[in-house]
């Protein structure tokens, strides 16, 4: 049982939300309910695919034994970078060999969800090396890791957030609001998925370049690149809403994944905008450690050169996340590339700093910035792949 | 002498990274709200500081809230700062 996509999934969530409500009502904790909860939703999502509940069970041994590990190690005060980075690779390592594995069209270790778990999990990893977390409860963790509404495709919460809903209880007034939130949540992330992402999809029809006038043949390719990017932001943005919704069913504040991505003025912009909590994600994890270990090392003459660098790492490595394919790939250097690029228009150009305040050069910049996005959303969806494939293949 | 050591070097990092003097005379604005940062610049300034001062903010240390202007950010750089 898929969550958010088989009707199936609405009924029981639907039920579960009776014992959340009584309970929240009731100034009750809901932390053991949503967990044991959660536990059963995973049963129903694996199903009667025992190679991913395999893969899931003993991803969550390893995260389980490497981040207590760590944990006592930093407790105890002996601090060992050694463990921590043990601990990292071997919660790491089963996203690496799944995808890879998936190069070579094969289900190594893969379980619907394992990309956001291994997120949640190197944020506890990480944040236990940086003295953040100081002491953790065991069902917390696993509640954190399990705990199903976002399970499958985010939003990425982070732990020490998480921890701090879970553990409160709700006088029945905040109950209440939290729940007409949650319940209106689900609801417009419904009409956003199951209505206007459906309404786009269906006028995304890729194709190669044909044979009419080039303006036609352009007008088209444009088209499609929009009705993409509008068909995925409705998609995800909707399955976002309901993954929130529900969740605050449980009490639980998941962070919000969209806040109007089209309206971005520019590309940093933009990703401030869309799939927040990985970008955020890849910056506080990714972009800051690249960034803060090449200052260190001065592997690159200026803080520019270092932020460029930084820039492509990040979305190099977002990209392949997304899968080890050559769309992917230019996908994620695509927006390194832009990062980096715009940071040094801001920087260096006396037209942007004498104008960028002026309202003509924010709709340049905004009409500019929606068209690149577009011609991203191009490349991600493998409409590029096609138009290009088709000029080679002729 | 030291405390104005530190807020004066902070003030000169903020200038270069925001690359705007706005920052010393407006010293309570939102400088996420004004565009003088962003978030990737604010890390810029998170590693800067580190260097500078030998003060570390993990990323995820702090709320943007509890540091997103001039004063706010020399705050949590100086209460770390005197504790080392």
């Amino acid at each position: 049982m898929n969550f958010y996509i088989d009707p199936a999934f609405y009924v029981f969530l639907a039920v579960a939300i009776v014992p959340a409500a009584v309970l929240g009502f009731s100034g009750h904790r809901i932390k053991y309910y949503g967990l044991a909860a959660s536990l059963a939703f995973l049963l129903l999502l694996f199903g009667e695919n025992v190679e991913g509940m395999l893969a899931f069970a003993a991803f969550l041994a390893i995260a389980c034994a490497a981040t207590f590990w760590e944990l006592a190690s930093w407790k105890s005060g002996q601090k060992a970078l050694w463990k921590f980075r043990c601990a990292l690779v071997a919660v790491i390592a089963p996203l690496v060999v799944y995808k890879i594995g998936a190069v070579f069209d094969h289900n190594l270790m893969g379980f619907l969800g394992i990309s956001y778990i291994t997120f949640k999990a190197v944020q506890v990893i990480i944040e236990i090396r940086d003295d953040l977390i100081e002491d953790m409860n065991f069902a917390d963790y696993l509640y954190f890791l399990v705990f199903f509404t976002p399970f499958t495709s985010g939003p990425i919460d982070r732990s020490r957030r998480f921890a701090e809903d879970a553990n409160r209880t709700y006088t029945a007034s905040e109950y209440a609001d939290l729940l007409a939130r949650g319940i209106m949540l689900l609801l417009v992330g419904a009409v956003y998925q199951k209505v206007l992402g459906t309404v786009f999809h269906h006028y995304f029809t890729p194709a190669p370049l044909g044979d009419g006038p080039w303006w036609t043949e352009l007008g088209a390719q444009v088209k499609d690149a929009y009705m993409y990017g509008f068909y995925l932001f409705f998609d995800f943005a909707g399955y976002s809403l309901m993954a929130m919704g529900a969740s605050y069913c449980f009490g639980i504040k998941t962070p919000r994944n969209f806040r109007a991505p089209f309206l971005a003025t520019d590309v940093r912009d933009f990703w401030d905008r869309w799939h927040m909590t990985l970008s955020t994600w890849l910056r506080d994890f990714v972009f800051m450690r690249a960034v803060k270990s090449a200052t260190r090392r001065k592997l690159f003459k200026d803080r520019l050169h270092t932020a460029c660098a930084g820039y492509m790492a990040n979305f190099l490595l977002m990209g392949a996340w997304h899968g080890l394919t050559v769309d992917y790939l230019v996908y994620g250097a695509y927006y390194g590339v832009l990062m980096g690029a715009t940071d040094v228009y801001q920087k260096k150009s006396a037209f942007h700093k004498r104008h960028k305040k002026e309202n003509w050069y924010k709709v340049v910049q905004w009409f500019v910035t929606i068209n690149v996005v577009m011609l991203g959303m191009a490349i991600f969806s493998g409409q590029m792949h096609t138009v290009v494939g088709g000029l080679i293949h002729g | 002498m030291a405390e104005n050591s530190v807020e004066e070097r902070m003030l000169e990092l903020i200038e270069e990274i925001c690359d705007d003097d706005v920052i010393r005379e407006e010293r309570d604005v939102d400088l996420f709200e004004e565009g003088l940062l962003d978030s990737m610049a604010a890390i810029e300034l998170l590693v800067a500081i580190e260097t500078e001062f030998g003060v570390t903010i993990a990323p995820t240390a702090v709320e943007r809230e509890e540091m997103n202007t001039v004063n706010k950010i020399i705050y949590q750089v100086q209460i770390r700062y005197d504790a080392q």
